[in-house]
């Protein structure tokens, strides 16, 4: 993974200092509260009325076992032993104080972390694919890009203050495991005639109150043009992005108000000033990212080892979690692992103190001291030796990490909602839960198959129910917490927006309403039909008939 | 009044900053001065105003744009970029555009809600005066350019992005 140099460390020790000095000069009553708000925002720190949150940024996800341990010891000392990895492969501590949190940031200076620009106005952390670097179906490694990309936008002096939040994802394989139409920016991998690397650029996804699938603004740029042509789009949207409604001010307004063809010249306009100066890629720094992402010391293996298949024959738990949460590796004999965070009874993406230090222990001994956090909210080890693979599996059990979930109906995306979040209008985690305990059986599970299952509190969608399967919204109706679904979303390459079956739920009806869709997808389904597959064949309406038929 | 700063030092200031309501009629009580003209009125009136004041530059409010000036800069020895409030991002690009597009090299100064924690990304972005809030402490602002020692990306302070010095 990446590793600082003088000038990255430099860089953040300044940081850290410039936020010491702002917080005393607020706690001396020399910043306003609408002063400060900007500065802690872009520090990670929110101040709300339930919980106080810091959002500490994993770039693209990495965290090496010793940034682990760090987060760990964090969890105990300024929060209550346990963190929550969000829906942007971060990771957030509430209950953080005030006037602790320059030395937290200083903690994690100390293994080349921090909370800079995780929230605010600003180009927030770059997200990208889970299985960079180890995807069959990769076309490049984003992350030497992402890293690039992360440079580029941390203390960009131009675009700190935004007309609002500024998304960006990379994906750099044929399956979008990262979401990507869905942000401010995505940006794919791709290869030209000739086999030379480039990108295409999309802009104006988003989910929030409006959700919009992106739009190609370059169909085509060679990999040196990739930070010109952001700072043009970004350049644009600074300019013109509106500023009198915050609903209306995230780059998908400004390019369904501009037009597609408009804002694509504008960008363009931009572009031909910036072409070709100092931010032109150059292919030494290019290779220079990708060497920090090279291959781990891989050993020469063989694919599906004897001692695998004798365990998986003999132990069906174990064959069912690998089924479920092993994923294949483009190196033979290795495998990547999904560590599932979606326990029934724990609130999705939680993990404690000691599952940290599991998690650090894990990685050391079995996938070269690295992890990966989904934007799922579960964790992958990217490296296991396939030989290993029973080993783990028993030690994740010890640790009870064994969920074998992935992909299935409880692996249930889910933001902090009502119980943590000033924002909500309802509570998030408790709908999750009541889900997860009536879908509480392997052998269902698995007949049912893949299926993701989305939860927000609010409009703000950090759940991404529009994008889920099933997605389910929280709703305020007159003070009372109600839910709407949706269903047939999608976040993969073909990305799709679900649709609102019809009017809101109570929260003690949702797992009855989940059950119903449920049981029309397998009435209805064909041969090996996924959930979602069956939804676009049939329509929304079998299963609104299905919802609310006993209500008529 | 606003105390100005450029990036070392308290400095005076020379200018005088007509509002935006005003009309070509304010010219004569100002005679002989230098004068900051609001954008409009500067197109409107840029002759009446040449023969009143000894010199004059122009202030931009945030929401306009540049379009209307771009032939014109070499005659401006000053062009300023007004805050309504210090959130409002728009002037950062407007000074890139006017430094590194279109080649200004006059002053271009910040005006209206400056405060002393933008003050390190507005000189990146080419400002290179600073009208300060009444209220700020022009001492500690003047060390708020001292906050980082470089920068990732490229600025007006040093061109060159710091993957093209990293030896
Ligand atoms: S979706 Fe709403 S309730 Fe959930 S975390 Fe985001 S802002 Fe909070």
């Amino acid at each position: 993974m990446y590793r600082y140099d003088g000038y990255d460390a430099t860089m953040l020790e300044e940081r850290v200092a410039q936020f010491r000095d702002q917080t005393n000069r607020y706690l001396e009553g020399k910043l306003s509260d609408a002063e400060f708000l900007p500065l802690r925002l872009q520090n990670g720190l929110y101040v709300q009325r339930l919980a106080p949150m810091l959002r500490i940024a994993v770039p693209y996800g990495m965290l090496s076992s010793r940034q682990l341990r760090k987060l760990a010891f964090i969890s105990s000392h300024y929060d209550k032993g346990y963190g929550h990895f969000t829906t942007r492969q971060n990771i957030q501590f509430n209950w953080p104080a005030l006037e602790d949190v320059p030395e937290l940031l200083a903690h994690l200076a100390e293994v080349e972390m921090h909370a800079i620009q995780t929230s605010g106005n600003c180009i927030r952390n770059t997200t990208t694919d889970q299985f960079a670097g180890v995807a069959i179906d990769e076309i490049e490694d984003s992350r030497p890009y992402c890293e690039i990309i992360r440079q580029w936008s941390t203390f960009h002096p131009e675009f700190a203050y935004l007309p609002r939040k500024f998304k960006i994802a990379v994906c750099g394989t044929q399956e979008d495991h990262a979401a990507t139409q869905v942000h401010d920016i995505g940006v794919y991998l791709r290869k030209n005639d000739n086999g030379e690397t480039g990108f295409q650029i999309l802009a104006g996804g988003g989910l929030g109150r409006t959700p919009v699938i992106g739009q190609v603004v370059f169909d085509f740029i060679h990999r040196h043009d990739l930070l010109t042509a952001l700072e043009a789009i970004l350049r644009v949207y600074n300019r013109e992005g509106r500023r009198d409604n915050k609903y209306k001010a995230r780059i998908k307004i400004l390019v369904r108000e501009t037009g597609l063809d408009a804002f694509r010249e504008k960008v363009q306009r931009e572009w031909e000033q910036l072409r070709g100066g100092s931010l032109t890629l150059t292919d030494a720094e290019i290779e220079r990212c990708k060497s920090y992402f090279q291959a781990p010391a891989y050993k020469p293996l063989e694919a599906s080892p004897e001692s695998l298949r004798a365990a998986l024959a003999q132990d069906v738990l174990f064959a069912s979690w690998y089924s479920n949460n092993v994923t294949a590796h483009k190196r033979s004999g290795y495998a990547a692992v999904a560590i599932s965070f979606k326990k029934t009874g724990y609130a999705p993406g939680d993990v404690t103190e000691e599952q940290l230090n599991a998690l650090a222990d894990l990685a050391d001994r079995f996938s070269f001291g690295e992890v990966r956090v989904t934007h799922a909210q579960n964790v992958i080890l990217a490296d296991v030796e396939e030989s290993e693979l029973y080993n783990l599996y028993q030690q994740l059990a010890d640790d009870s990490l064994e969920a074998s979930n992935l992909n299935k109906l409880n692996d249930i995306i889910c933001c902090p909602g009502g119980d943590f979040c000033a924002l909500a209008n309802a509570k998030s985690i408790p709908i999750a839960e009541a889900i997860q305990r009536q879908f509480d059986d392997r052998e269902l599970l698995a007949d049912i198959g893949e299926v993701s299952l989305n939860i927000s509190g609010c409009m703000n969608a950090c759940g991404h129910h529009h994008v889920g399967n099933i997605g389910v919204l929280g709703v305020d109706k007159k003070g009372e917490e109600f839910y709407q679904v949706s269903i047939g979303g999608s976040s993969k390459r073909e990305a799709k927006l679900g649709k609102i079956l019809g009017p809101s739920f109570a929260q003690s009806e949702i797992p009855a309403v989940v059950a119903d869709l449920i049981t029309v997808y397998r009435e209805q389904r064909l041969d090996h039909e996924k959930f979602i597959d069956t939804v676009d064949r049939i329509g929304v309406d079998p299963f609104k008939k299905r919802v609310y038929e006993k209500e008529q | 009044m606003a105390i100005l700063i450029n990036t070392t030092e308290k400095i005076p200031d020379h200018w005088t900053l007509i509002q935006s309501a005003s009309g070509p009629d304010v010219f004569s009580a100002l005679r002989g001065r230098k004068a900051l003209l609001p954008l409009e009125l500067f197109l409107s009136d840029e002759e009446a105003a040449a023969a009143q004041f000894s010199a004059i530059g122009v202030w931009l409010d945030s929401h306009q744009t540049l379009d209307k000036l771009e032939d014109r800069l070499s005659s401006l020895p000053i062009i300023a970029l007004n805050f309504p409030v210090f959130s409002d991002g728009r002037a950062y690009s407007l000074a890139r555009r006017l430094r590194r597009d279109l080649g200004y090299t006059g002053e271009i100064r910040a005006i209206g809600d400056v405060l002393r924690d933008q003050l390190c990304f507005l000189e990146r972005c080419g400002f290179d005066s600073f009208a300060l809030r009444s209220d700020q402490d022009p001492d500690d602002c003047l060390k708020a350019f001292k906050d980082f020692s470089t920068s990732y990306t490229a600025t007006a302070v040093n061109d060159t992005p710091l993957f093209r010095r990293r030896g």
